[in-house]
């Protein structure tokens, strides 16, 4: 297939998940930004929600400060923030129109009716609490939606594999990301651990990446937060983790290696950050630093990143 | 001007033959169930986003072309006369190109002026000589036709670079068998889907010899924001080929290769729908980034097959056109089936002196405008627009060509209050391959949706409609 194809359907598959991940984020901190002061403390929840869409820099030459009007503005609806959730719309549309020809009609149709949808949106804006609550879930609706055709109904090819890898990488992107903002919370050596303020935030960083009820299945227990690092981190059956994304990352390359007959760079990368993910556990992620391990991760992730795009997509 | 032909009914009350069974429809037809229908296929361009883009128009950059749910209906009868007539016409078209660019016995014979040919920006002297692969030049030809009576099909233009629109006639097929199933079970229309195999086939036969047995085409598109771009995009999901861009090609050793996911491929043969100026940066506009270096001189080595061929513009040019009756004659020695609208040269002054004369009853067109633009309608322009015309003219009168204002074909059409006839043409497109040359039947009929407007384009506020055929 045109490498500028792959290209397009890798990015296709970053926006759209992209655009989910901003979605849950501005809802799970409107949760938080709702509790009465007591319980969520002195940070800012807001700038927590920039610096995991790793926007901070460039709203803070925007605006004077990280209010909830302000950053859902940022997030959800500037022309100005590359990846508000409306430029990343704009680029999936942009992106599906450009390889039409290698999606199916049901993802076209997912991209193309969510866009006509949201001009409204963008023309408009949202002025009650109850329209944005209504925007963010359609754009994850969306996503959904276009996971599901592209699952449901894409030739299991390189079109499919390359759609997957950018949606795995742009997901451990984000869930590495959260961590990263997150990671001070987590440490059991806090204060307060097990207090109230600890609690929301633990399960705000839970229910952003729509694992909040998958932690009870799986520990069955009260929110820990060695048990909520691990079930990202390390927990291989939540798809949203990093042991997750990297199984089926994987897989995927492994897949197009079949196909094309031979394996590269892109392949051992993969291959050695699921290796690490395999052979550590919590105590040793502890022990080394959960900052330093999270910042590593990213670094290598974003790295798997260039590495694709130079062995395939240009 | 004169009442125009309606193609449903006769003046005195009668039907034409064709149309006997849409009118019985039309009748059992409630207008409100039309226009339900009207909105419905609005709806479904929208989702498929079959649009296109009007350039210099910032308020929308996507829009759609008003699509009119009554079908334009042609008797089998008149079809075959027709077909017969596109395919005289392109198979003069492409030895007139394969006589320029080699032996100009034309030129020799005095039949065209040579200064119209040399001095013409669209001629391609790279072209000189140049053998292109089994001597075709037009592969894809749309040629616009008109009628004013129940007898004749007149020419009004010949696209013989990148003609357009083929996606519009599946297109609008397709929707209208989604909504009005009944209407087309009451009549045998004959189908259009072939035309995306025909095409390949066409393409695949001319492929360059050094190509393998197998070759591999693909589809040359300047990118997104082509007005055309949806429909390149649904070609080469049609044909199963490549959508590929000029960054996506590289020229190596004389080959055109594409870059793919796993390493360079070869293509063999590229249906190109960006014009001749930007294929090429070494050889044309060197400003071009959406064609492809050194394009032009895999062409020459023989390594590589463009439809169509590079220098077909000085075939369907509109002061090459005056002549196509005789290049006709000339090449084929028969009577052209098809006929041309009577032209005035304006680069020739007794023809000069008539036009400035008659301004206020003519159609002046540039000679190299297409798209409906820069073109003056005498009967519908203004006093002081004609005057502003006529000095663009007395400055540069071989940039135009003039012909009277015909008195185009109408169609019963939906409009505001119901059912009323509008102008139309139809535009069948004409493939040429190695062996043959084959016409799907039907074609893209455009229609002027304005009451009394004859600009059937769709920059310039045209629709379309399903085009049928009837097979008896």
């Amino acid at each position: 297939m045109l490498s500028r194809t792959a290209e397009n359907l890798y990015w296709l598959a970053r926006y759209v998940e992209r655009a989910e991940y901003l979605a849950r984020t501005i809802d799970a901190t409107l949760r938080v930004t709702a509790l009465p002061a007591a319980y969520i403390g002195k940070t800012n929840e807001w700038d927590s929600a920039l610096l995991t869409a790793g926007v901070a820099g460039s709203f803070y030459r925007q605006y004077e400060e990280a209010n909830e009007h302000n950053v859902v503005d940022y997030l959800s609806f500037s022309v100005d923030n590359p990846s508000s959730i409306r430029n990343c719309i704009e680029a999936a549309r942009l992106n599906s129109r450009s390889v039409r020809t290698a999606l199916t009609s049901e993802m076209w149709d997912t991209i193309n009716s969510a866009w006509i949808e949201l001009q409204e949106v963008w023309s408009k804006g949202t002025s009650t609490r109850e329209d944005l609550a209504k925007f963010l879930r359609f754009v994850q609706e969306t996503s959904l939606r276009f996971d599901g055709s592209a699952y449901r109904t894409m030739l299991r090819n390189d079109a499919y594999w390359f759609s997957r890898l950018g949606l795995h990488l742009e997901r451990a992107d984000n869930t590495a990301r959260i961590l990263d903002v997150k990671y001070h919370v987590l440490l059991p050596e806090e204060e307060h651990v097990g207090g109230p303020l600890d609690f929301y935030q633990w399960s705000s960083i839970l229910r952003s990446v729509s694992a909040l009820t998958a932690y009870h299945w799986v520990y069955r227990e009260t929110l820990k937060p060695w048990l909520v690092a691990d079930l990202l981190i390390l927990n291989g059956t939540l798809p949203r983790s990093l042991a997750s994304c990297y199984d089926n990352l994987v897989r995927n390359l492994d897949q197009i290696g079949v196909a094309y007959g031979r394996q590269g760079p892109a392949q051992r990368h993969a291959r050695g950050v699921r290796n690490r993910l395999e052979h550590s556990n919590m105590n040793d992620i502890f022990q080394h630093g959960v900052h330093e391990f999270i910042q590593e991760f990213i670094t290598d992730n974003s790295r798997l990143g260039e590495i694709i795009t130079k062995q395939y997509l240009i | 001007m004169a009442v125009a032909f309606d193609e449903m009914n006769i003046p005195g009350g009668d039907l034409r033959p064709a149309y006997q069974e849409l009118a019985r429809w039309l009748k059992e037809t409630p207008p409100e169930a039309l226009e339900y229908r009207r909105q419905e296929a609005e709806l479904l361009f929208r989702r498929i986003g079959i649009t296109f883009a009007v350039y210099g128009d910032s308020e929308s950059t996507e829009r759609l072309i008003p699509f009119d749910v009554i079908p334009r209906i042609m008797s089998g009868k008149e079809w075959s006369l027709l077909e017969k007539g596109l395919k005289q016409r392109v198979k003069a078209l492409n030895m007139f190109l394969r006589d320029i660019y080699h032996g100009r016995d034309i030129l020799r014979a005095e039949i065209v002026p040579d200064d119209l040919i040399f001095q013409n920006p669209v001629f391609r002297p790279e072209m000189n000589g140049q053998q292109v692969p089994h001597d075709v030049y037009v592969h894809i030809a749309g040629i616009d036709i008109v009628r004013v009576d129940a007898e004749d099909f007149i020419v009004l233009e010949d696209n013989a670079r990148t003609p357009s629109g083929v996606s519009y006639m599946l297109e609008n097929r397709e929707i209208m068998m989604r909504l009005f199933p009944d209407l087309f079970a009451r009549h045998r229309v004959a189908p259009v889907e072939r035309y995306p195999d025909e095409l390949l086939s066409a393409l695949r036969s001319v492929a360059p010899l050094s190509a393998s047995s197998e070759p591999t085409v693909a589809l040359l598109t300047p990118g997104v924001y082509n007005s055309a771009y949806y429909e390149h995009s649904f070609l080469a999901d049609k044909l199963g080929i490549e959508l590929v861009e000029g960054r996506d090609l590289i020229v190596k050793n004389n080959e055109v290769f594409m870059r793919t996911t796993e390493g360079l491929k070869r293509v063999d043969v590229i249906y190109r729908r960006v014009d001749d100026d930007f294929l090429d940066p070494l050889t044309f506009r060197p400003d071009s980034v959406l064609g492809v270096p050194g394009l032009m001189s895999a062409y020459a080595a023989g390594n590589i097959t463009l439809a169509n061929a590079v220098g077909t513009g000085i075939a369907d040019d509109k002061a090459i056109y005056s002549y196509m009756p005789d290049i006709v004659k000339f090449y084929l020695g028969e009577e052209p089936i098809l006929k041309n609208v009577p032209t005035w040269r304006c680069r020739e002054p007794k023809d000069l002196a008539y036009v400035l004369d008659n301004l206020s009853e003519l159609v002046v067109k540039e000679v190299h405008g297409s798209g409906g633009y820069g073109m003056l309608i005498g009967p519908a322009a203004t006093k002081a627009t004609i005057e502003a015309f006529r000095e663009k003219l007395k400055r540069e009168p071989e940039g135009f060509i003039a012909q009277p204002t015909l008195a185009l074909s109408t169609c019963p059409t939906c409009t505001a209050s119901g059912l009323a006839p509008r102008h139309v043409d139809l535009r069948p497109f004409v493939l040429t391959g190695s062996k043959r040359t084959t016409i799907v039947p039907g074609g893209l009929t455009r229609v002027a949706l304005k009451e009394g407007s004859l600009v059937v384009n769709s920059s310039q506020g045209g629709g379309t409609k399903d085009t049928w055929i009837l097979d008896e």
